[in-house]
């Protein structure tokens, strides 16, 4: 691994301003994806601004309007439990429920879950050609291993997944990151913070080089809605996604007055499926008519040679988590 | 360039109860400081990614992965290994105590919940930590409803132990061990 400084932050401003005087600098979180990069030889800062302890970004706050504010420095175990979170945003407490393990969501915080890199085992070995991690080197994954890569909305160039179920869950919500750099802050909707990789695959999300994510803004739910995370994987517990689906749906009666899905394990981002939520928003939710929206949805789907069965399994999680949704008492 | 030179910090630990000054390479883990540098092996390198839960331990009573916590990170942080857990007995100061096992470490010998014994430090600390989540009513992926009423069932122990790995499949034993030592 190669010698870094290491500088602890202790708000926003100096983190920003540290990370503008100092080019070969990350910002550290709880290190769980960062540590192992830099082990790997993937990633080697020369100084590391550890931003767990920024002023105000350790803790979960109401909005004016009902909705939360969660600290980009809040862990993913204090997110998960938070009993605000659990009553009226289930399926982001699930989603994290559903990631990594007891002892890694202890560390991890939530700015740097939003930014975990790919699990592409070509990008992780420094031995291979990748062009995320060595842009212009080539993607050896499109012809190799390729059995848990993308199967949408991919480039010539990578096939990778994003592997954070907690940003499944965010993009289902309409989640807002709230970021901060050199020139002031902005505010940046999900989906739209992570980005497609088209001929720049090193970029993963749309964050300029010196920003920081302060927080993560929920707006207000209706009390009606419905919401479940469901993930599939090659086991049980402690695995990342083949596929996952955060579904958040408004009923009345049978019919669904609001519909939003998010796909994970299928893209290069948390696959927002606004063709089969067109399809859906104002039908009843019945079988044919999920089956028929999750086709459609699926229908641009490009999957590659040995990954085929993630299109079926994608189909068949969206019916069933949309139908146990339906169900009355759900 | 910048950054051939190894940099060294200055930090402070209490280690089972043992306060200590440290002056390392801020490429240190925890848990090679607490193997190489404080001589406290019973923390384990299995995979070194954060991915079998042998090198887990307590930084301020949550359990963690040391081989993924830089030490810099951590100055001032309260860590307690497997070697500290059962501090009920009369420790010799040198933050390995000699006395009563804990309640968890009984539970493992009476249940055998072990072969090789190579994942035990990491599965009982990451028991220590997960008891302490359950009773503070926090959730896991598997527990029903609303997730009020928490019922510390094999699921539910098998789901919160899963970052623990044992390649000898001690599991079977594990879990009732986990399941007494709740009680």
């Amino acid at each position: 691994m190669r010698p870094f400084r290491y500088e602890r932050a202790t708000d926003a401003d100096q983190a920003v301003a540290l990370i503008t005087a100092e080019p070969e600098a990350k910002f550290l979180g709880g290190g769980t994806n960062l540590v192992d990069l830099m082990r790997l030889g993937v990633a080697a800062p020369g100084t590391l601004i550890d931003v767990t302890g920024l002023a105000g970004q350790d803790r979960i706050e109401e909005t004016a309007g009902g909705g939360l504010r969660i600290g980009a420095g809040v862990t993913n175990s204090d997110l998960a439990a938070d009993v605000r979170v659990r009553d009226r945003y289930p399926v982001l407490s699930e989603a994290v429920l559903h990631g990594a393990s007891g002892q890694l969501r202890n560390l991890a915080t939530v700015g740097g879950n939003l930014l975990q890199r790919t699990r592409c085992a070509y990008f992780q070995d420094v031995t291979k050609p990748c062009n995320k991690r060595s842009p212009g080197s080539g993607c050896p994954a499109r012809e190799g291993d390729h059995h848990n890569l993308a199967i949408i909305g991919h480039s010539r160039n990578c096939v990778a997944t994003q592997p954070s179920d907690m940003s499944v869950a965010l993009t289902a919500l309409d989640a807002t990151v709230h970021v901060r750099g050199p020139s002031g802050e902005r505010a940046i909707p999900m989906p739209g913070f992570h980005r497609l990789p088209g001929d720049e695959p090193q970029r993963d999300t749309v964050l300029d080089p010196n920003e920081l994510i302060t927080t993560v803004e929920l707006a207000p739910r209706a009390r009606a809605t419905r919401q479940r995370y469901r993930k599939v994987r090659e086991r049980r517990s402690f695995a990342f996604a083949l596929v996952s689906i955060a579904a958040v749906v408004e009923f009345e009666g049978q019919t669904a007055t609001d519909v939003c899905i998010a796909l994970g394990g299928v893209a290069h981002v948390p696959w927002r499926a606004i063709t089969a939520e067109d399809e859906l928003r104002g039908a009843e939710i019945t079988e044919d008519a999920v089956r028929r929206a999750a086709e459609a949805e699926l229908a641009q789907a490009e999957p590659l040679r040995d990954n085929g069965y993630k299109v079926e399994l994608a189909r068949n999680l969206i019916v069933r988590t949309l139908l146990e949704l339906a169900e009355p008492g759900a | 360039m910048r950054g051939l030179e190894p940099v060294l910090a200055e930090l402070r630990l209490r280690v089972n109860g043992v306060e200590h000054e440290l002056t390392v390479d801020t490429r240190t883990s925890l848990l090679d400081l607490l193997r190489e540098h404080l001589d406290l092996t019973g923390p384990k390198k299995g995979c070194d990614h954060g991915q079998c839960g042998a090198c887990t331990i307590l930084i301020d009573g949550r359990r963690a992965n040391a081989c993924l916590a830089l030490a810099v990170a951590h100055d001032g942080a309260e860590i307690t290994t497997v070697e500290g857990l059962a501090l009920t007995g009369a420790g010799d100061g040198d933050g390995d105590s000699d006395g009563e096992l804990h309640p968890l470490q009984q539970a493992f010998i009476e249940h055998d919940a072990f072969q090789c014994g190579y994942c035990t430090p990491g599965q009982r600390c990451s028991a220590v930590g997960m008891l302490a989540e359950f009773k503070q009513g926090w959730p896991s992926a598997v527990t029903p409803g609303n997730g009020r009423q928490i019922e510390l069932t094999p699921a539910e122990i098998r789901e919160r132990m899963s970052g623990n790995l044992c390649r000898c499949g001690a599991y079977a034993n594990i879990v009732p061990a986990i399941a007494q030592a709740s009680e």
